[in-house]
């Protein structure tokens, strides 16, 4: 065990694999100094050029060469800086990387990781804040990963790494510096969720920065006898189902909170998914479709504050639980 | 026989398997897709949109001539020439076409996506340009990993004014990748003049610009293809850097199998008639002491056989099993489908 920033979780996760498998290769801009959140830190002096590879601003490239570079037997994991940026590269995610697999029979994998973080950056404004999340999720071929917690960025980057799918990872833009314990013989199974908090009342389904929201509101809700179990789901696809159900059936309520805008977001498919199985009081808070603004006061705006989660919890607890209609 | 005449007969003998190739898909696809306000008759044995490159064969004749199963290739969405000139097999690809099991892809691919990876052939592309950073990112590897081998990648006049075009000559220049770019000009983007929405002096001029050695050549000349990439293959696998070939032919065919084209001269294709590359390969070879005719109707008998074989192939071979749906998509999260 050691206390290690998410950011250093992330290094350690790569310098573990990348001495353990030298097929795996960083390409991005950046990365010879370590990265812009300095989740590169490092790696350059240890792997050489050759294996920590700067490139120039061309997201096109940096993605179509990694699946390039891929189907040639390396594993690349792909550096986009910000999910933003990916955009740039959508085509080479979504077309090319996604569907190789598939599309071609077979005949080829593409294991790649692709880093693209995530979510709010303070006063960083529309381009540089989104949360795309529910998009990936919508695509075949790809897995949908989003660590919250230093250890958890540890584990699952190196089960990305090892992974023979394509990964989107996103790791969030404001997680870098917080700090935690890091178990580096922990193993962590891509699909499984965590469950934070136990609680009997409601479940609260969550992930990426927003799980630490979760757990404030979850802190302020139990003087008011609220009881609330938080579930970090960390892998987006696949997620977790059992693990919610079986919290579902436990609490008959369900409040599935996400940084992403609520419309078309990830919260309404497992809303949809828990709501077809069980009998449950379900309801997703995410934020509300509009761009993130620049100044303190627009940006809160666009946040899901726990506070929300706090006052949709109360008006979820004065209905009684739907489970007792299970059969 | 001459070593001119035995590449010669060598080159004849591609391009005749590829126009045949071409000829029976174009005949299987009729109303095989709804496009240009027709709607597909539901009977066709090729159906969706199938990209011909009738009349282009000596671009993919004379680049792979040059190529081993361990090169790689990218191509286009027009990849049925490329895909065969790298060594695949014509009942496999066939198949691919008619959607069945014994496909390289299953079905799952057709026309568009048609590969044999067992032959370093990577992919056709539904996307334009899109091969080409997949290319790189293949030649990169290549480099890091030591081999001996290169990459070509194919991609067409159209495909020079998108982003991955400059990008992807930037990367390789960058990292001085074992890339030989290959430009096949047909001078048609789908149904629009390429000539019109490209500023500048097109694909050789844009990599000199990068200091990319860049050569143009006729495209419907295959010994001259064949020399040029011969030179051209040479200096990129003695690790010279990338080069670029800027082969001018012309695209005989509609954009898709069932566009009759009617937007063009029909000058400008009558024209380019006169200029078939296989015409003009079989004249050369005749102009050459010794040569015999006999030696060209065996190539054409050839063809016709290994394509008659591989439609009656494709046409008795099982579809796909449903299972077939759900299988090399993923390995995490396989089973998961809803």
């Amino acid at each position: 065990m050691a206390l290690m920033s998410y950011a250093q979780a992330a290094v350690a996760a790569l310098e573990d694999s990348m001495t353990a498998d030298d097929r795996i290769v960083v390409l991005g801009e950046d990365v010879g100094r370590g990265g812009i959140f300095a989740q590169y830190a490092g790696l350059a002096q240890t792997f050489g050029g050759d294996r920590i590879i700067d490139t120039p601003i061309s997201e096109a490239a940096i993605m179509g060469a990694g699946v390039g570079m891929a189907l040639a037997g390396l594993r690349p994991v792909i550096e986009l800086r910000v999910t933003d940026f990916a955009l740039c590269a959508m085509d080479e995610i979504v077309n090319q990387a996604a569907k190789n697999r598939y599309m071609f029979g077979g005949q080829g994998t593409v294991p790649v990781v692709v880093r693209m973080p995530m979510g709010i950056w303070d006063a960083s404004a529309a381009q540089h804040s989104q949360s795309l999340e529910s998009w990936f999720v919508h695509l075949p071929g790809l897995v949908v990963l989003a660590p919250s917690t230093p250890q958890d960025n540890y584990s699952l980057l190196k089960a990305a790494l090892a992974c023979e799918d394509p990964v989107i990872f996103l790791e969030h833009k404001t997680l870098w510096a917080t700090t935690g314990e890091v178990d580096p013989n922990q193993h962590t199974d891509i699909g499984q969720a965590e469950v934070v908090r136990q609680g009997k009342d409601l479940t609260l389904v969550t992930w990426s920065r927003q799980r630490h929201i979760c757990l404030q509101a979850a802190e302020l809700l139990n003087p008011l006898s609220i009881d609330v179990e938080v579930i970090d789901l960390r892998s987006l696809w696949p997620w977790d189902k059992q693990t919610v159900l079986d919290s579902c059936r436990k609490t008959g309520r369900l409040l599935v909170a996400h940084e992403a805008v609520q419309v078309g977001g990830f919260g309404a498919e497992i809303v949809s998914t828990i709501v077809e199985q069980l009998p449950c009081q379900a309801r997703r808070l995410g934020a509300p479709r509009i761009p993130v603004g620049y100044a303190s006061e627009l940006e809160a705006l666009a946040r899901v504050s726990a506070q929300q989660i706090v006052s949709c919890a109360q008006q979820m607890l004065t209905q009684q639980p739907n489970r007792a209609l299970a059969p | 026989m001459s070593e001119q005449q035995q590449i010669l007969i060598a080159l004849c003998r591609m391009m005749v398997r590829i126009r045949a190739f071409e000829d029976a898909a174009e005949a299987a696809s009729q109303g095989g897709v709804a496009v240009y306000g027709q709607a597909a008759s539901g009977t066709a044995k090729v159906r969706g949109p199938l990209h011909l490159s009738t009349g282009q064969e000596a671009v993919a004749a004379g680049v792979c001539a040059h190529l081993t199963p361990q090169d790689y290739l990218t191509s286009t969405h027009r990849g049925h020439g490329h895909t065969l000139a790298k060594g695949a097999d014509m009942t496999r690809m066939m198949c691919e076409l008619f959607g069945k099991s014994h496909g390289f892809n299953g079905g799952r691919g057709g026309s568009m996506h048609i590969a044999d990876f067992s032959v370093g052939m990577l992919g056709a592309n539904g996307v334009v340009g899109a091969g080409m950073p997949i290319a790189v990112g293949a030649a990169h590897a290549q480099k890091l990993q030591g081999r001996p081998d290169i990459t070509a990648c194919f991609f067409g006049d159209g495909a020079i004014n998108r982003g991955p075009f400059l990008e992807s000559l930037n990367w390789a220049q960058v990292y001085g990748l074992p890339v030989l770019f290959v430009c096949e000009d047909n001078q048609w983007s789908a149904t629009t003049a390429t000539h019109g929405m490209s500023a500048g002096l097109g694909a050789a001029a844009r990599a000199r610009s990068m200091d990319i050695g860049a050569v143009e050549v006729d495209g419907n000349d295959v010994l001259a293809v064949y020399d040029a990439a011969k030179d051209l293959i040479s200096a990129v696998r003695q690790c010279q850097g990338p080069k670029l070939l800027h082969a001018r032919t012309y695209r005989v065919k509609g954009h898709v199998s069932v566009d009759k084209a009617a937007y063009r001269d029909p000058a400008e294709v009558q024209n380019a008639l006169t200029r078939d590359p296989i015409a003009k390969a079989r004249a050369l070879y005749l102009s050459t002491d010794g040569a015999q005719q006999a030696v060209l109707d065996q190539i054409d008998a050839q063809a016709r056989s290994e394509i008659d074989a591989a439609l009656a192939f494709a046409d008795a071979c099982e579809p796909p099993h449903p299972d077939d749906a759900f299988t090399h998509i993923q390995t995490v999260g396989a089973g998961q489908w809803h």
